[in-house]
């Protein structure tokens, strides 16, 4: 990399802080986002965890819809965890009656799929992209994506079976994926103190990494 | 009761200490409502909440009512759960472990164990490691907080004094948390024994305290909160999002206040923003001066 990138957080609402501590811990800039003006000055955004619904509304009554859709059309970079995967999703389903998304990725998302609190979960999981082993994940009250386009690239399944070797409700679920510079997982690798994730979306940032439809 | 190996759709480790303290993560720089009904929940959720907190009577009630007070009717809390997607807490007595298994059982997000409820026991509070739930506990200075995380609070918020309308006990109280964890990151390490033999916390978590600066959980704010002013100024003074009771639904105007409380946290430290929204709200709560309330009724004296 010859310069230091800088990484917009979206920070009207949700863990903006652990996705700063990531986006620091792989060399970037991390930088908190509310306006427009904040906006044109990254080389990307994530969108972190939190309520969809809400910053879904924040999204819109501060102005921040049409300037966000218009810049990843443009192919700003982007990675959406949990609700930044709602976030990202040209379709959901399991939201309320007037959920919107900024869209993107032509997937269709479940909100809140794996259940209530209760049903939240860390488990590993091994992910398409990232060398050195099974991500350590945390899934909070999370989506799954239930369907995925053709240019869309799958990077992680919910396994067949967990560790114990019983089988799972959930089997075969994408938990992560990523279209081009936009980049989405169900789960929070930003409070599991692991950031291959986030080097991973720094790469997609630099162009390091151009993903499968470019190869 | 949790088992810390039973699995969700069978992927993985349910109730974490992880998973607990990251859905308060989720909920940061949002206001929680308090509803008494699925209506309210439902004006709640459309104007931005990141969650609502179920209960029979909001604290002005409770206090104007007297009695004892109690965790909701499961039906209740059923009907609130049903008409919104978004997180649904409630609040179980403190010390009621029955009362906090039957919310855990109907499926809750958090259980606030609340000194806004008479408490059930006045000298054990829940133990709050066993559950699959998390739970939010409320805390007036820095060793009560630490306290209530030994007993497995997940999230903790400050008290201030529930169904007044007066902010000042918010404010004092996060002050005090605040103030203590600097004075601890100030300390040489060989005075932090002292330290948590004083604030009557175990030295592990006093060190981690004073090593990172900030509380092992999130803090929120409650307590008073009437007004996006009040909202933003707990911001600014350290709260990492909002709890509002009576100051909503008690209001002239819930839905229009409810949002604009909720636009006043995330701009908290915009003035422009927050003078805008603050415009015709009508009536606020009419508000109980704390100094005027006599000592015995004074919620924030409920827990130790």
């Amino acid at each position: 990399m010859t310069r230091t990138l800088t990484v917009g957080v979206l920070a009207l609402q949700g863990d903006v802080r652990e996705h700063a501590a990531a986006l620091e811990a792989v060399g970037t800039r991390a930088v908190p986002v509310r306006r427009i003006s904040e906006l044109e000055a990254v080389d990307g955004l994530v969108v972190p965890g939190g309520e969809s619904t809400t910053i879904d509304k924040l999204l819109h009554v501060f102005g921040l819809v049409d300037p966000l859709r218009a810049m990843i059309k443009e192919g700003l970079p982007v990675y959406g965890s949990c609700a930044g995967m709602i976030l990202l999703a040209d379709r959901i389903t399991g939201g309320t009656a007037d959920q919107q998304t900024l869209g993107g990725m032509d997937v269709v998302v479940r909100r809140n799929a794996f259940g209530r609190q209760v049903d939240s979960f860390e488990t590993d999981l091994e992910m398409a992209g990232l060398p050195g082993g099974p991500v350590r994940t945390a899934f909070i009250r999370a989506p799954w994506i239930e369907e995925a386009g053709d240019d869309v690239e799958v990077l992680a399944r919910i396994p067949a079976t967990d560790t114990s070797g019983r089988e799972v409700a959930a089997a075969g679920k994408i938990v992560a994926a990523r279209q081009g510079p936009l980049l989405a997982t169900a789960f929070h690798p930003e409070i599991t103190g692991d950031a291959r994730v986030h080097g991973l979306f720094a790469r997609i940032i630099a162009g390091d990494d151009e993903g499968r439809s470019a190869g | 009761m949790a088992d810390e190996t039973t699995t969700s759709a069978g992927v993985g480790q349910v109730g974490t200490a992880r998973v607990k303290r990251g859905m308060a993560e989720m909920l940061k720089g949002g206001v929680i409502m308090d509803v008494v009904t699925p209506e309210q929940a439902k004006i709640a959720e459309d104007a931005g909440a990141v969650a609502v907190m179920a209960l029979e009577r909001v604290p002005a009630d409770i206090r104007a009512q007297g009695g004892v007070s109690r965790m909701s009717d499961p039906d209740m809390i059923d009907g609130i759960i049903e008409a919104v997607s978004i997180p649904v807490m409630a609040k179980a007595r403190i010390g009621h472990f029955v009362e906090a298994q039957v919310l855990q059982s109907l499926g809750v997000d958090y259980i606030d164990e609340s000194e806004v409820l008479t408490p059930a026991d006045y000298t054990n509070h829940i133990d709050k490691w066993g559950f699959t739930v998390p739970f939010v506990c409320g805390a007036t200075n820095l060793g009560e907080a630490l306290r209530r995380i030994t007993e497995g609070a997940a999230m903790i918020r400050s008290k201030g004094e529930a169904g007044t309308g007066d902010v000042s006990n918010a404010t004092t109280h996060m002050r005090q948390i605040r103030q203590q964890i600097r004075k601890l990151s100030s300390l040489p390490e060989d005075e932090l024994y002292v330290a948590a033999k004083e604030l009557q916390a175990p030295y592990e978590l006093v060190a981690e305290v004073a090593r990172e600066g900030k509380l092992p959980v999130v803090l929120f704010t409650a307590g008073g909160i009437a007004t996006p002013a009040d909202a933003a100024m707990m911001m600014q003074l350290g709260a990492e999002g909002v709890f509002v009771g009576s100051g909503i639904f008690k209001s002239g105007n819930p839905a229009t206040r409810a949002k604009a409380i909720v636009q006043a946290t995330t701009f908290f430290d915009d003035a422009d923003v927050i003078a805008k929204v603050s415009r015709g709200l009508g009536e606020a709560m009419v508000g109980i001066n704390v100094e005027e309330e006599p000592e015995p009724v004074r919620l924030a004296e409920r827990g130790w």
